[in-house]
């Protein structure tokens, strides 16, 4: 027995994968929970920042600059004399701002044209499809980046824009789950009993639609909070000098022989933060019975 | 093979038409104006009045776009607004530096990507599986930028094995130019790494169960021939869909990195004319980029045709 | 024939148990036969019976880390279970080769016929360009292929699935094997298409002297083609014999069982088939006893309470049945 050996083929996918039966695991453990802890604390600091005995962010002091950390700086400050602990907690803000209004503006949009595309079919399905393709044509990261040229850097705009931009995925999730639940019995049923479309929607597909569709927005708020790290670390969301977590890195990055804490700082908590929302979305995924859903 | 070909050029021309229109419509139909963004809003009426004109701002529409397109397909993108250079020019200059970072940092990527991805499937679940799963869900979480910082501190600053900013062509001295490209393009690899791996990881997972990997071992094939020439191709179709859309994330990668290694590339150009509000420049690099972009994903469709014999009918 | 005392492949008691997320699954569980040069041995079975587990076991082409297999395995005096990997590498494809169920999936859909079949001749007599090509031109003749040098360059979707199965069929024939296995190879095929590839194995099989081993859950495919028969029920064989003897004199009730489930020809028409009821158990947790015993009309507390042996039911030894009420009658089904 041990002589036969190690070919590939009839391999099922890893243990740590994704085909175990889903519902193994009924604790969500430790992997689940310090992540959503540190969401929580990132949360909670960055919604009551300005009540928080926080020296200002923007306000240079002159007697404290670049101070390593220590124990009136925690986290140190910067070449301005500004703390950075605060200028971190502040510029969560933006973080999460833009973070989680830019997907629920792609979500509502694209969950209301996936799930009429893939409820009605036919030419509506098709008009959706195309329009969602010539969104896509484009490197999305350059449309930001004209529009903000042209109409100047602002956090609404960004909002608007990535939200806009994270349609198309939005929109083919919410149409994929629609056709699979449309063809289930209760829906059949709904419809024989003469519901109408509107009522199928909103009350039979909508909830089951939603779960899948939440849990793919996780992601996608993971991967904004980096592309608004991207632009605000090129200077193109909040102007300085407020404090977001890309433009402290910017601005820390021209010192980084010497003053490597400066921009590693907000690198760290952004890294935590986006490494954490991953983690809770995939806890969700395995944990959450998602047969018959597509993701 | 040809009719496949064919309607795939027909679409490519459609899709470039749409792309072209919409660099045009982007910068003529926002909010605002480009004189006023020039000048300031100080500025005075006459002085708006005359830069409009100047710039041709008071034709019709219809009009502006005929003639863009006409200056596009000959190459003649403007001047710009700024430094009176044409851009095509400045774009012709810089985007040999940003061509070699794509290719060096797609390359590298595949490079890593496949070979981790391949023995990953085949030992799927072991020791190194999960350990490779585990630098994956760190990686995706650390931004291309923070990767950059990361590596120039290390690398560059503490132990100066390779330079931290500049840039010498490649034509000048090859070494020393890849020296320079190392850290970025590294840097947006190991960024593009995670996706890459996971999409051939499952892929090949999946093909490893197939009867057809069971007849090649019936025939007495090694298990490296088998992972190689058997299993690898038939897995590769959507990473090769998925690395060609990945050139979006590589666009957005190669902003952020030239600005940071100080890589004089279109990228940094780009960003570089945003603040400066110099428009033409911004609107030829907008329509240069994706034009590219397009044409590598149709690029990715005739190399799917060559995959997938399947595809071809 | 030359040695022909020795059978070609011994298998003993072998047992193949696959580690799933719900505990071990028996799929094979103390398998015993032989099989002699010349011979063709039938091996019959419902899905799920552990037949294709037996055929990939006997190769050894089952994942190691997901299977654990016991036993033994001896071809030509040599035990293929502790064979190292390179010399097993050796054995398959060259002594022995395998076609499998359905050749839609068991031809790689991205490589050209020709290259299919020439890395076989490639691996084990080192052929390779024209000598490669022109004995596959041959071996796509030997199995009936119309233009067979065309063929070279085509892909499995641009042939019809008999040819496929022609084609997958040339490439276990390359290295003329001693021993063909052939898992249910007519089950994916059009009936039309089934005899004659039965035909087509039978024949290269006496051409070659070649041992064979054909798997179907069809028991007519294996009346017209075995010398032997060996009927498999929930990874054990429950019942062996010559051909002859097994359909004439069929002992275990599942073997009753399986033959009344088939149509029969001299049935007067609209007789209703006998379908088995129930379905084969759960091969994690196998019950204590006979293994049909939840399915079979005769059972009774020994055969729930105590598994039976194999015993042999007639003089020589030769047509062996496991079954504490085995059916009485001489020629219970002709």
């Amino acid at each position: 027995m041990n002589a036969l050996a190690d070919d590939p083929g009839h391999e099922t996918a890893s243990p740590v994968g994704a085909t175990i039966p889903m519902r193994v695991r009924d604790r969500l453990g430790l992997r689940f929970w310090l992540p959503a802890a540190w969401i929580t604390m990132v949360v909670v600091l960055a919604a009551t920042a300005s009540l928080l005995p926080l020296p200002s962010p923007i306000e240079t002091d002159f007697t404290a600059l670049s101070n390593w950390p220590d124990r009136a700086h925690w986290f140190g400050t910067d070449q301005l004399g500004r703390d950075i602990l605060s200028r971190a907690i502040f510029g969560a803000r933006i973080s999460l701002t833009v973070g989680l209004l830019a997907p629920a503006l792609g979500l509502g949009i694209g969950m209301l044209l996936g799930m009429t595309a893939g409820y009605f079919r036919g030419r509506v399905e098709i008009v959706i499809g195309a329009a969602m393709d010539a969104v896509m044509a484009f490197p999305g990261i350059l449309v930001v980046l004209a529009v903000t040229a042209y109409v100047g850097a602002s956090v609404p705009l960004l909002v608007i824009l990535l939200g806009v931009l994270t349609v198309p995925t939005f929109m083919r999730v919410a149409r994929a789950n629609t056709l699979v639940f449309a063809q289930h019995d209760f829906v059949l049923a709904a419809r024989a009993m003469g519901a109408t479309h509107w009522r199928v929607l909103s009350l039979e597909l909508l909830p089951n639609v939603m779960i899948p569709i939440l849990i793919y927005a996780l992601l996608v708020v993971s991967r904004i909070i980096v592309v608004e790290g991207v632009l605000s670390f090129l200077g193109l969301s909040l102007p300085a000098p407020w404090p977001t977590w890309g433009n402290m890195i910017a601005d820390g990055q021209v010192e980084l022989a010497t003053l490597p804490y400066i921009p590693f700082i907000p690198a760290a908590l952004m890294f935590l933060t986006v490494l954490s929302i991953n983690l809770i979305g995939e806890r969700l995924r395995a944990r959450t019975d998602l047969r018959g859903s597509v993701l | 093979m040809t009719s496949y070909v064919l309607r795939k050029l027909l679409r490519l021309g459609l899709v470039l038409l749409v792309v072209a229109a919409a660099s045009f419509l982007l910068m003529n139909l926002l909010p605002g104006d480009v004189a006023l963004a020039l000048l300031g809003n100080e500025a005075t009426p006459e002085a708006v009045a005359q830069v409009r004109a100047e710039l041709g701002l008071d034709q019709p529409l219809l009009m502006r776009y005929l003639h863009w397109l006409g200056g596009f397909l000959c190459g003649d993108l403007g001047r710009s607004y700024i430094t009176q250079v044409p851009v095509m020019e400045s774009i012709l200059d810089r985007l040999p530096v940003t061509i070699e970072l794509m290719l060096l940092s797609q390359g590298l990527a595949l490079l890593i990507a496949v070979p981790t991805g391949v023995l990953c499937a085949y030992k799927a679940g072991s020791r190194i599986d999960q350990l490779a799963n585990a630098v994956g869900l760190f990686l995706l979480a650390a931004p291309v930028f923070i990767l950059a910082i990361l590596l120039m501190f290390l690398f560059a600053l503490k132990l100066r094995w390779l330079p931290s900013t500049g840039y010498v062509p490649f034509m000048t001295d090859p070494v020393r130019n890849l020296a320079h490209l190392a850290l970025p393009a590294l840097a947006i690899a190991l960024a593009e790494w995670p996706s890459l791996f996971a999409v051939l990881r499952g892929d090949m997972i999946k093909t490893l169960q197939q009867d057809y990997i069971a007849l090649a071992k019936a025939k007495g094939l090694g298990p490296a021939f088998i992972l190689f020439r058997h299993a690898l191709r038939p897995s590769s179709f959507t990473l090769v869909t998925l690395s060609g859309l990945q050139i979006a994330a590589t666009i957005a990668g190669a902003l952020v990195v030239e600005t940071i290694f100080g890589l004089p590339g279109i990228g940094r150009m780009l960003t570089g004319a945003v603040y400066n509000r110099d428009m033409m420049l911004v609107q030829g690099c907008v329509a240069v980029i994706s034009v590219g972009y397009v044409l590598i994903n149709f690029g990715v469709d005739l190399i799917y045709a060559l995959l997938d014999p399947r595809v071809r009918q | 024939m030359m040695d022909a005392g020795l059978p070609l492949l011994e298998v003993t008691d072998l047992a193949t148990h696959f580690h799933t997320q719900r505990g071990l699954l028996r799929a094979v569980d103390g398998v015993s036969f032989s099989v002699r040069r010349g011979q063709t041995l039938g091996i019959v079975g419902e899905s799920g019976s552990g037949k294709s587990a037996l055929a990939r076991t006997i190769i050894r082409i089952l994942s190691k880390r997901h299977t654990t297999t016991t036993g033994r395995i001896t071809f030509e005096g040599r035990d293929l279970l502790t064979v190292s990997e390179p010399d097993m590498r050796d054995i398959r494809g060259r002594d022995i080769a395998m076609v499998f169920q359905d050749p839609t999936s068991s031809l790689n859909p991205v490589k050209q016929v020709g290259v299919q079949i020439e890395e076989v001749l490639a691996r084990h007599l080192g052929l390779r360009g024209r000598a490669a090509q022109t004995r596959a031109i041959e071996l796509l003749t030997s199995v009936g292929m119309p233009l067979p040098q065309e063929r070279l360059h085509q892909y499995p979707h641009q042939l019809s699935g008999g040819m496929r199965q022609r084609v997958a069929i040339a490439i276990a024939l390359a290295c003329e094997p001693k021993l063909l296995i052939a898992d249910e190879p007519t089950t994916a095929l059009d009936v039309t298409i089934q005899a004659q590839i039965l035909d087509l194995l039978h024949r290269r099989q006496k051409a070659h002297h070649m041992a064979m081993i054909l798997i179907s859950h069809d028991l007519g495919v294996v009346a017209g083609y075995t010398d032997t028969v060996a009927v498999m029920y929930a990874g054990q064989i429950v019942e062996q014999a010559s051909t002859r003897s097994l359909f004439r004199n069929c002992r275990m009730p599942y073997t009753a069982a399986l033959m009344r489930s088939a149509p029969n020809l001299s049935d007067p028409p609209h007789t209703r088939l006998r379908a088995i009821t129930g379905r084969p158990p759960d091969m994690v947790l196998p019950p204590p006893g006979c293994r049909f015993e939840p399915r079979c009309d005769d059972a009774t507390d020994i055969c729930r309470n105590r598994r039976p042996a194999l015993s042999a039911s007639d003089a020589d030894g030769t047509h062996r049945y496991a079954c504490w009420h085995p059916v009485a009658s001489p020629g219970a089904s002709a």
